[in-house]
């Protein structure tokens, strides 16, 4: 009997066709797609923090509107995302605790800090830009909410995209010091984009089984290669440069060779040592925390209301 | 969209995707700017001003909650609400500016504090900082927008054109952030017995306030038939600040007046010890680099 439903499992998993939240499937794909999808929607929620530092200083109204949107969209995104995993049979509140105790992860790039409104732009650009390409083939993905959900929230990220593409521009036209901000923010930002794809796939221990499930669809390495091309010649069109010397067009691969990103750092700040990762794990609990008492409020008021209605 | 190229929109190509959008649409397209004959112009910038500062400076408070709300949905219901009054903040300082030959960004980053002209209502600290939390910050949006709201209703009757078409379209938006805060001061006044004690101590915190928002300003005297006078909108925002403090079970509070300075208050310039702060963290990248594009 479990053979049956395990084979039919694997046969719509390989036939491209969706699973979907009723349907029978293995405990270790049900739980390695509630562990992913919630990373992503805490990514999304932690995302919030690096941006919304300057929608208090936004240089104009304009982009203090459109960073406003942008961060709560982020917050829509994490709704989305928690509701998919709802539909696994996960919960928001058991979640965020989770989170807020260092037991799940995000992404580590939202450790690294936001030190200018340049850092807004380029956050667009390359960040969102290296998220995307690592979700777009989710829209994909073998099980039906998240790839939905993955469809909505690319379609939005793109747009965010090209907002944040949008102020480079507009700043690479305005004066010198302007010019000097987006290169700043590009040589602090852009290898830790190219960590966003995870380290290489020799040394990444979840790509094989999550391949096989088409939760996963490309490689580490083939993603990052595949980012690398895109941006290049998004940033001569800006008038920027990489920071990476070994950056240069190979024409027998028809591809850009590069060099890596520096794999110590990169391991030091999934581990907890970025400038940033106690501040953002200490927000999200503060906010959490002081939260408290409205949630119970809410859930009182609601109870109350139902025994009314009950008695009624 | 293609699953192969993450690039493709920025070329172009596809429509707005925002989840929520900036609340800020061309929507005055079509509506006629040119001023009212026999109009003071000088007065109907400076009543831009008061209307367009109220909503900018509450704004900028309202969105020091983003990221830091009870939960994710009061979140994007606070930033939807801080979008709203920057599209109206918005229209106001550009009508403001078309008389004043400046531009919206001009009046909101290279004025000084003396020269704004917002109530302190919108100015104080009602949390996420030391000066509130929730509550207050609810009670505050339930004074500010049931008052906004009588005001608007009123004022797409002016004779300005473009006051008219900002009161209309705000409207929709301000009835959505009273009843906003309403539901909330109910679900707190009625929750647990901290929620209770919070929503009262948030409205002792916010009541000192509201006497400023129904004194009449000599702008508005000379404005009649363009401008509300708001003193004539105070039995009215009262009726509807009793209904909603009667269904959540609290008490009105009795202190409603905090002493002028001088016999001067936010609309002569006159702001609290808080506005300092706010201006100096909206307007310093603005004004570090002079000259520069956004």
């Amino acid at each position: 009997m479990a053979d049956d439903l395990e084979l039919r499992f694997e046969r719509t998993v390989q036939s491209e066709s969706r699973i979907e939240p009723r349907d029978w499937m293995p405990d270790g794909y049900r739980k390695t797609l509630i562990r992913q999808i919630a990373q992503h929607a805490h990514s999304e929620i932690i995302g919030m923090q690096p941006e919304g530092n300057w929608i208090s200083r936004a240089p104009s109204l304009r982009r203090k509107a459109i960073l406003l949107a942008k961060v709560q969209d982020e917050a829509g995104h994490g709704l989305y995302l928690y509701s998919a995993t709802e539909t696994l049979g996960a919960d928001r509140e058991d979640l965020t605790t989770k989170l807020i105790e260092g037991r799940q992860k995000y992404s580590s790039i939202f450790n690294y800090p936001t030190l200018t409104f340049a850092d807004v732009g380029v956050i667009g650009w390359l960040v969102d830009g290296a998220a995307i390409c690592n979700q777009v083939p989710l829209c994909r993905t073998s099980y039906g909410p998240y790839a939905r959900a993955m469809i909505r929230i690319c379609k939005e990220e793109s747009f965010h995209q090209r907002q944040g593409y949008e102020l480079l521009m507009t700043m690479m036209r305005g004066t010198q010091q302007q010019r000097d901000m987006v290169q700043d923010s590009v040589n602090r930002w852009w290898w830790p984009a190219l960590m966003m794809f995870g380290p290489p796939d020799a040394e990444s221990t979840n790509t094989e089984q999550s391949m096989a499930w088409r939760i996963k669809r490309d490689t580490n390495d083939e993603l990052r290669q595949k980012f690398v091309n895109m941006s290049m010649p998004q940033a001569e069109a800006l008038g920027v440069t990489f920071p990476d010397p070994e950056l240069e067009w190979n024409a027998d691969r028809g591809e850009y060779d590069f060099g890596q990103p520096d794999w110590d750092e990169f391991w030091q700040v999934v581990k907890g040592g970025g400038v940033c990762n106690e501040q953002r794990i200490a927000h999200r609990r503060k906010a959490h925390e002081d939260g408290a008492w409205v949630r119970e409020a809410a859930a009182a008021h609601a109870a109350k209301h139902a025994r009314k209605e009950g008695a009624a | 969209m293609s699953f192969d190229n993450a690039y493709e929109s920025l070329l172009g190509g596809e429509d707005a995707h925002w989840a929520f959008g900036t609340g800020f649409s061309e929507a005055l397209s079509g509506v006629n700017r040119e001023f009212p004959a026999g109009v003071d112009r000088e007065a109907l910038a400076a009543y831009c001003l008061m209307l367009g500062d109220d909503a900018l400076i509450f704004s900028q408070r309202l969105s020091e909650w983003c990221s830091r709300a009870p939960e994710l949905e009061e979140d994007i219901a606070l930033a939807n609400i801080a979008l709203d009054l920057l599209g109206q903040a918005r229209m106001l300082l550009t009508r403001a500016g078309e008389v004043l030959g400046r531009d919206e960004d001009a009046l909101a980053y290279l004025r000084d504090e003396r020269e704004f002209r917002n109530v302190h209502l919108a100015e104080i600290d009602c949390g996420p900082g030391p000066g509130g939390d929730f509550a207050a910050t609810i009670a505050r949006l339930l004074v500010f927008s049931s008052w906004r709201l009588a005001l608007f209703s009123r004022l797409r009757g002016s004779a300005d054109p473009v006051l008219a078409a900002i009161a209309e379209k705000g409207l929709k938006e301000l009835a959505y952030h009273r009843d906003h805060a309403a539901q909330w001061t109910v679900r707190l006044g009625d929750g647990t017995d901290e929620s209770h004690r919070r929503m009262q101590a948030g409205l002792e915190r916010v009541w000192p306030f509201v006497d400023e928002l129904f004194a009449t300003h000599a702008v508005e005297v000379a404005l009649a038939g363009v401008a509300v006078d708001p003193a004539s909108l105070r039995s009215e925002v009262d009726g509807v600040l009793e209904a909603v403090l009667s269904a959540a079970g609290l008490t009105r509070p009795t202190d409603t007046r905090a002493a002028r300075v001088a016999g001067m208050a936010g609309r002569d310039g006159v702001h609290t010890e808080a506005m300092g702060y706010l201006l100096a963290e909206m307007q310093h990248l603005h004004r570090s680099l002079p000259g520069a594009v956004w």
